[in-house]
């Protein structure tokens, strides 16, 4: 956090324990491991992720680069700052497509759960594989979920990639136990003590770049199954009688767009969508589809690679 | 041109509410806190109770506990708060739970990070995983069962890893009628064991997580209480028990920055203290000195820094310095120890095995390590410590372990994060136990013979007789001790004059390395302060101390 002049005599803020925890994390990961690369999903939780690794190696850029697992569905404003980030930060940027997934042309309308199963979960583990990362950084949290609320900060996979929920090392103070076997990889995860609302205020006091989709701005949607889709690119398939409409509105959360829900807001500036998390009524995964279906849902996915 | 400026007036609006929100919540402190104790005590139902009156639960999340309450909730009618935090399938299914659970709230005073821990014995190491961050601990007692084996052992444990501030929960009042009678027998009964166990103080608050009472909100069912709720007791009570700013500086070394060759970086989080610009530091256990040039960060140089930052250091002369070594103060610089005192809670499968090497991570430091001997196991239920060959899950025992290299010695009493480490498997890299730096045993050479013994130097006037002392303890307990007095001093050195004092004591230390390398603790009871030595504060246990004027060389 920046330091006002009279840092030394206040206290730690709880933004500035998280930031000095995540930092140290990040710095073990470097230390400990031999091939470390950050998974950079383009989200605010990625943003706020990357954000950290750049203050945890300055003046050294991050000595890691980021990983992209595209699904070709990403919102176009996404890519745009990928790109500039990436460019920005000095790291290389790894750009994966699962091969298999576009031979297939596999998408989100025609093949529900297997598009996720492929372009993700698929995805992540062949580029894991493909260059030998041996720990990748992931930016999610804690309070997201259920199952999440339980995984360790350092998360072992086998070989295979699997996470086994009933056999976690035990993660004693900020000892963290980065050993492990041939092929065995870690996931890390540097924010998992971050709340949602611990994230925007982060976002807003350290002005981290985001993508607009999470500020409200007039958006041509439909209303489907329940969630506010935006018809980002001709590839939208309409059905029957649907009809784009203009709403005002944003993201709390960032995937695929056609898989991605948003809420009717017109919190056009940080300092309203923060004001808007003060009296949100509802959490920012129930805009992913891909949580719903069942209650241990994410941990089964979880448990077969999914990040 | 109207609505845009409606737009941005309701921008600064936010912008302000937003800027004041922030300020205020920048006030507020962190708790984090855990919560144990035996199974179906309620843990689980208790937090959940917290973050629904807490008003921390989304509606989508709340549609959701109300399906899943209907699938698989343990209570007859209406929600099953415990299924918000049983998060893994296989908790769901059996209705326990089995890995520490971390859960976030914050009322308008303070913050909170919970971890609600297993309470099945085979899940004590998950419990003393989510009690070593914590700065508070609710102990779940269910009124009707009172204090149980499980509370005993939590309770010993939470201690043990140095949290002070203790909650006796007694749960389920609801069962036992609301009364106070049963609630003060149990409190009793509590502080038998806790007096017992060393446990200077707790809190009892009788309470029904289910309904609430004495939760978030006093019960109006048990009006002769007249304490706080538990959140209000969460809400106040001191966070940290320790000013860790206000002592000596101490930074382990994590990663060494070095973009250019212009640039040197220790990079590190402030385990306590505070470092300004100009200040003097050694770099240990080796004790070299330098100065701070910069503190380095990504928002600008700092002038100072303390305790809980994630800094980077330059120093002013080109020292050795690498990862795992300590930058401290250089004032009261603890000893380079190769054997450590120390409490073990095993975590491994597997049981201890002595004689075998395990990595040892310490700071940032992971050096090779074996257990020499076990001093005791510790029965949690009668607290007393009994001989053993081994330690096996869950077990707690006291033992000795040999470094291959020298750390700094800093007992967990002083410092969690400096004094706190794990042992590590070297063949299947599991986290085999948690360990906690006690004391500093004199390398006697038992065991095997390659161990060195210790070399003491005591000064001041009644040397001799605290020499002859001291000697006699470490005799009666079997060691081989030698004296080294005036009366060595002038046998040594015959052929010499007066003014070489200076060779006099060479030889004089060349001579306690021979009997010291051959497994015999060495005694100089000379009226000088050695060179290029320190303090040394290793004294055994059961050992009075003796003052300040003795050196470990």
């Amino acid at each position: 956090m920046n330091a006002p002049a009279a840092f030394g005599q206040r206290s730690l803020t709880h933004l500035d324990e998280l930031e000095a925890e995540s930092i140290e994390i990040l710095r073990e990961v470097v230390a400990e491991t031999e091939k470390p690369v950050m998974l950079y999903s383009v989200g605010k939780d990625s943003a706020v992720m990357l954000h950290l690794a750049r203050k945890a190696f300055f003046p050294a850029p991050p000595p890691f680069p980021l990983l992209h697992v595209d699904t070709t569905w990403k919102f176009r404003d996404m890519y745009a700052l990928r790109d500039r980030v990436a460019r920005e930060s000095g790291m290389e940027l790894i750009v994966h497509r699962n091969p298999e997934a576009e031979r297939l042309g596999i998408n989100p309308f025609d093949d529900g759960p297997v598009h996720t199963d492929m372009w993700k979960t698929e995805g992540l583990k062949q580029a894991l594989d493909l260059h030998g990362f041996d720990a990748a950084f992931g930016g999610a949290r804690r309070d997201e979920e259920k199952s999440r609320a339980k995984e360790r900060i350092f998360s072992f996979r086998s070989a295979s990639h699997r996470w086994d929920p009933r056999n976690q090392r035990p993660e004693l103070w900020s000892l963290y136990n980065a050993r492990k076997g041939p092929k065995e990889t870690i996931r890390v995860f540097p924010m998992s003590n971050w709340t949602e609302l611990d994230v925007w205020q982060y976002i807003y006091a350290e002005g981290v770049p985001i993508v607009p989709l999470y500020l409200a701005a007039p958006r041509p949607t439909v209303e489907r199954d329940g969630l506010l889709l935006m018809v980002d690119d001709e590839r939208f398939r309409l059905r029957d009688g649907e009809v784009p409409v203009e709403r005002s509105i944003r993201f709390r959360t960032l995937g695929c767009y056609p898989l991605t829900g948003a809420v009717e807001s017109d919190a056009a500036t940080l300092p309203e969508v923060i004001r808007e998390m003060l009296v949100v009524s509802t959490s920012e995964r129930q805009g992913r589809a891909i949580d719903r279906d069942g209650g241990a849902s994410m941990e089964r996915k979880k448990q077969e690679g999914y990040f | 041109m109207a609505t845009a400026f409606r737009s941005e007036d309701g921008a600064d609006e936010a912008r302000r509410e937003v800027d004041a929100y922030i300020e205020a919540s920048a006030r507020k402190s962190l708790l984090r806190f855990i919560t144990c104790g035996s199974v179906d005590d309620g843990k689980s139902t208790l937090i959940g109770r917290l973050l629904y009156d807490s008003r921390l639960l989304f509606e989508d999340q709340l549609a959701a506990l109300e399906s899943d309450s209907r699938r698989s909730g343990n209570v007859a009618e209406g929600l099953d708060l415990s299924l918000l935090v049983d998060g893994l399938a296989a908790e769901r299914e059996q209705g326990i739970t089995i890995d520490v659970a971390y859960r976030f709230f914050a009322t308008g005073r303070r913050k909170f990070i919970v971890a609600d821990t297993p309470g099945h014995e085979q899940y004590t190491r998950n419990m003393v995983t989510g009690a070593s961050t914590a700065d508070l601990a609710v102990i779940l007692v269910d009124a009707t069962k009172g204090v149980l084996t499980q509370t005993r052992r939590h309770s010993f444990l939470v201690h043990l890893l140095g949290i002070r501030n203790l909650v006796l929960a007694v749960n389920k009042m609801d069962l036992a009628g609301y009364d106070e009678a049963i609630f003060s027998s149990v409190v009793a009964d509590y502080r038998r064991f806790a007096r017992e166990a060393g446990i200077e103080g707790f809190t009892a608050i009788p309470m029904v997580g289910l309904t609430g009472d004495n939760v978030t909100s006093r019960s109006e069912r048990m009006g002769w209480y007249d304490g706080p709720s538990l959140l209000e007791h969460l809400e106040t009570v001191p966070a940290a028990p320790r000013a860790l700013a206000a002592e000596p500086f101490r930074m382990a070394v994590q990663w060494v920055n070095r973009p250019s060759a212009d640039f040197r970086g220790y990079a590190g989080r402030i385990a306590s203290g505070r470092i300004r610009v100009g200040d003097e530091i050694a770099v240990l256990p080796a004790g070299r000195r330098s100065r701070v040039s910069r503190i380095v960060t990504f928002d600008g140089d700092l002038d100072q820094a303390k305790a809980g930052q994630s800094v980077t250091l330059t120093l002013a002369d080109p020292v050795d310095c690498a990862r795992g070594d300590l930058i401290a103060a250089p004032e009261g610089t603890p000893p380079a120890v190769q054997r450590i005192g120390a409490t073990l809670v095993w975590m491994g499968e597997e049981a201890l095995a002595p004689r075998r090497a395990y990595a040892l991570k310490i700071g940032a430091r992971t050096l090779n390590a074996t257990v020499s001997r076990l001093r005791a196991l510790v029965d949690v239920n009668s607290l007393d410590e009994r001989p053993a060959a081994t330690l096996a899950l869950n077990d707690i025992g006291r033992v000795e372990i040999d470094l291959d290299r020298p750390i700094p010695g800093i007992p967990y009493a002083e410092s969690r994060r400096l004094g706190g480490f794990i042992l590590i498997d070297r063949l299947t890299h599991a986290t085999v136990a948690a360990g906690l730096v006690e004391d500093f045993p004199l390398d006697s050479g038992r065991g095997d013979g390659a161990a060195e013994g210790a070399i003491l130097w005591l000064a001041g006037d009644d040397r001799a007789e605290r020499a002859r002392r001291r000697a006699a303890r470490s005799r009666a307990i079997g060691r081989t001790v030698a004296i080294l007095d005036e009366a060595t001093l002038a046998a040594l050195n015959g052929d010499l004059g007066e003014a070489d004092r200076g060779e006099k004591l060479r030889r004089v230390r060349e001579v306690a390395r021979l009997i010291s390398g051959a497994g015999a603790d060495v005694l100089i009871a000379l009226d000088a302060a050695p060179e290029e030595s320190r303090p040394g504060r290793r004294i055994e246990p059961g050992e009075p101390e003796e003052g300040e004027d003795i050196w470990v060389i």
